[in-house]
């Protein structure tokens, strides 16, 4: 519909038809508007996302250490860093460091624990059955529901290709 | 004189005699004045370059409540009362509260002004409600329907986040383009008559009511680039209906605009053929330090024009360093349900002339 070229303000205020003229805004908005310097937001999300998941690692080797199975120290690793997240959102923190590192503490289940754990606190105040029990997922539920539904699709490919003899 | 031997009526040579003036303006016949106001500011608010101008700052977030909807509403009940206070007088003489805020049902205005006992008239216009509840609390005034009238708006950034974004402790990176929800509450008493003894008197010349401006944004974290053509649309009126030019205001002041919204304003004023690079202020740039407060592209939400104007603002026009200005609060009006369903935010922005005499 347009080239590429920049938009101007006297583009927008020229153009009379409604919808072409919300185009051209929004268009020539994109251009005003600052955008975050992926540079520098990947490195942060990198370094701090790494560090979650190189405590996740020292956990592991922990747990095994005294003892547990494999199978035991991931399962205590992920029980740890869902506490910590837990702990660091009541205490303030969380949030914070997710300004800073974005993607870095999102990614990780330390994310989701947050998301979680946030609802729970905002919502308290709104009482046990309204409030945390209608609310707890307000942010985590999309992922729960996707997860849930893509996990048995993926489980449908996998029983037709085990039929059908390819794995 | 017109064809069929009527006076033909041309606003424009004659705008100071009639209240309606052009197509959306008010000129009052008797000018109400602004005999207090107030403004009660959040910590952080306190924090930023504005800080010392302030009436008073909550460092407590919860304002000594529990939730963050009952803090707001605390902060709405304490600019009241403080205002009524700086004026001498009583909540009874006080004839009607016009007051509003963002929060669904206006429920921070309500529990707020419970106890006060005076009748109140709820407004909503999103970050644009100073301007509309001086509009009308200065028409009730200038209409003798009132001789004393409160115009009052909070807002509170943990509440408006709960409301329109996530829980406080989720964690999120915010745009560039985002801005801060400031949290407080500013009131004004628009009253018949001044007390004798003021040396400048700030009276409320008129007003012009902007309409809705939807230029089809839909991204919730650039509500400057939604109301910005609003403003503009309001401000441009407001010039063409009084027939002057930018210059004839010290300062025209936007609400909340941000630094992404007042560019886009005075480029888009320009192709209007006026120029208010030079005078032109926005409360949510002001309202913050975006280098050391980390707010992005400024400050939002009801009580960022309306304490910037109660503190900053009055100052400046009682010491006359501004006689004419135009505060133009300017609100985006969609709904957390409107912007799920894909709508677009329509902007929208009132105009109030205040001088100072």
């Amino acid at each position: 519909m347009m080239s590429n070229k920049a938009v101007s303000a006297a583009d927008v205020a020229m153009e009379k038809d409604q919808k072409l003229r919300e185009y051209k805004y929004n268009q020539y908005v994109k251009d005003k508007t600052p955008t975050a310097s992926i540079g520098v937001n990947v490195l942060n999300a990198f370094w701090v996302g790494g560090s979650i998941c190189t405590l996740g690692q020292f956990l592991t080797n922990m747990f095994m250490k005294y003892g547990a199975s494999e199978q035991l120290a991931a399962s205590y690793t992920i029980l740890s860093l869902i506490f910590l997240s837990a702990l660091f959102t009541g205490l303030n923190v969380y949030g914070k460091i997710t300004n800073f590192a974005g993607a870095g503490t999102v990614v990780p289940i330390t994310g989701f624990a947050n998301s979680v754990a946030a609802c729970a606190i905002e919502y308290k105040k709104e009482g046990q059955v309204f409030g945390i029990g209608c609310q707890i997922f307000t942010i985590a539920g999309p992922v729960i529901l996707y997860g849930t539904v893509s996990s048995w699709i993926l489980g449908v490919i996998y029983y037709i290709l085990k039929t059908i003899g390819v794995v | 004189m017109a064809s069929d031997g009527r006076t033909e009526f041309k606003y424009e040579q004659t705008p100071i005699f009639n209240k309606m003036t052009g197509k959306q303006s008010i000129l009052f016949e008797n000018p109400p004045f602004i005999i207090a106001e107030s403004s009660v500011a959040g910590k952080k608010e306190g924090e930023g370059p504005l800080g010392a101008y302030f009436d008073e700052i909550v460092e407590d977030g919860y304002f000594g409540g529990t939730s963050w909807e009952e803090a707001e509403s605390k902060f709405l009940n304490r600019a009241a009362k403080l205002v009524i206070k700086k004026a001498n007088l009583k909540n009874s003489d006080i004839r009607y509260l016009i007051g509003g805020d963002l929060l669904g049902q206006l429920i921070s205005t309500s529990f707020g002004v419970t106890d006060l006992e005076i009748p109140l008239l709820g407004v909503f216009g999103a970050c644009s409600t100073m301007g509309e509840a001086m509009i009308i609390g200065s028409t009730l005034v200038d209409g003798d329907y009132a001789d004393k009238t409160i115009a009052i708006t909070s807002s509170h950034f943990a509440s408006a986040e709960k409301q329109f974004r996530f829980p406080l402790g989720y964690g999120n990176q915010r745009a560039p383009s985002a801005s801060w929800t400031v949290t407080g509450s500013g009131a004004v008493i628009i009253a018949k008559d001044s007390p004798p003894n003021r040396k400048v008197k700030i009276r409320i010349k008129g007003a012009t009511i902007g309409k809705i401006v939807d230029y089809g944004i839909k991204d919730n974290s650039n509500m400057g680039a939604s109301m910005a053509p609003a403003a503009t649309n309001t401000i441009s009126q407001n010039l063409k209906d009084l027939n002057v030019q930018p210059g004839y205001y010290d300062k025209i002041i936007t609400g909340d605009l941000g630094h992404v919204g007042s560019d886009i304003l005075i480029d888009l004023l320009k192709q209007e053929g006026y120029d208010i690079s030079s005078n032109h202020m926005d409360c949510g740039i002001e309202i913050f330090d975006k280098d050391t407060q980390d707010t992005h592209a400024g400050g939002s939400g009801c009580a960022c024009s309306a304490i910037t104007f109660t503190s900053y603002v009055l100052k400046k026009m009682k010491e006359k360093e501004w006689k004419r200005v135009l505060f133009c609060p300017t609100g985006s009006l969609q709904s957390k349900v409107s912007f799920n369903e894909g709508q677009s935010m329509p902007g929208i922005a009132h105009a109030v002339i205040v001088e100072a005499e």
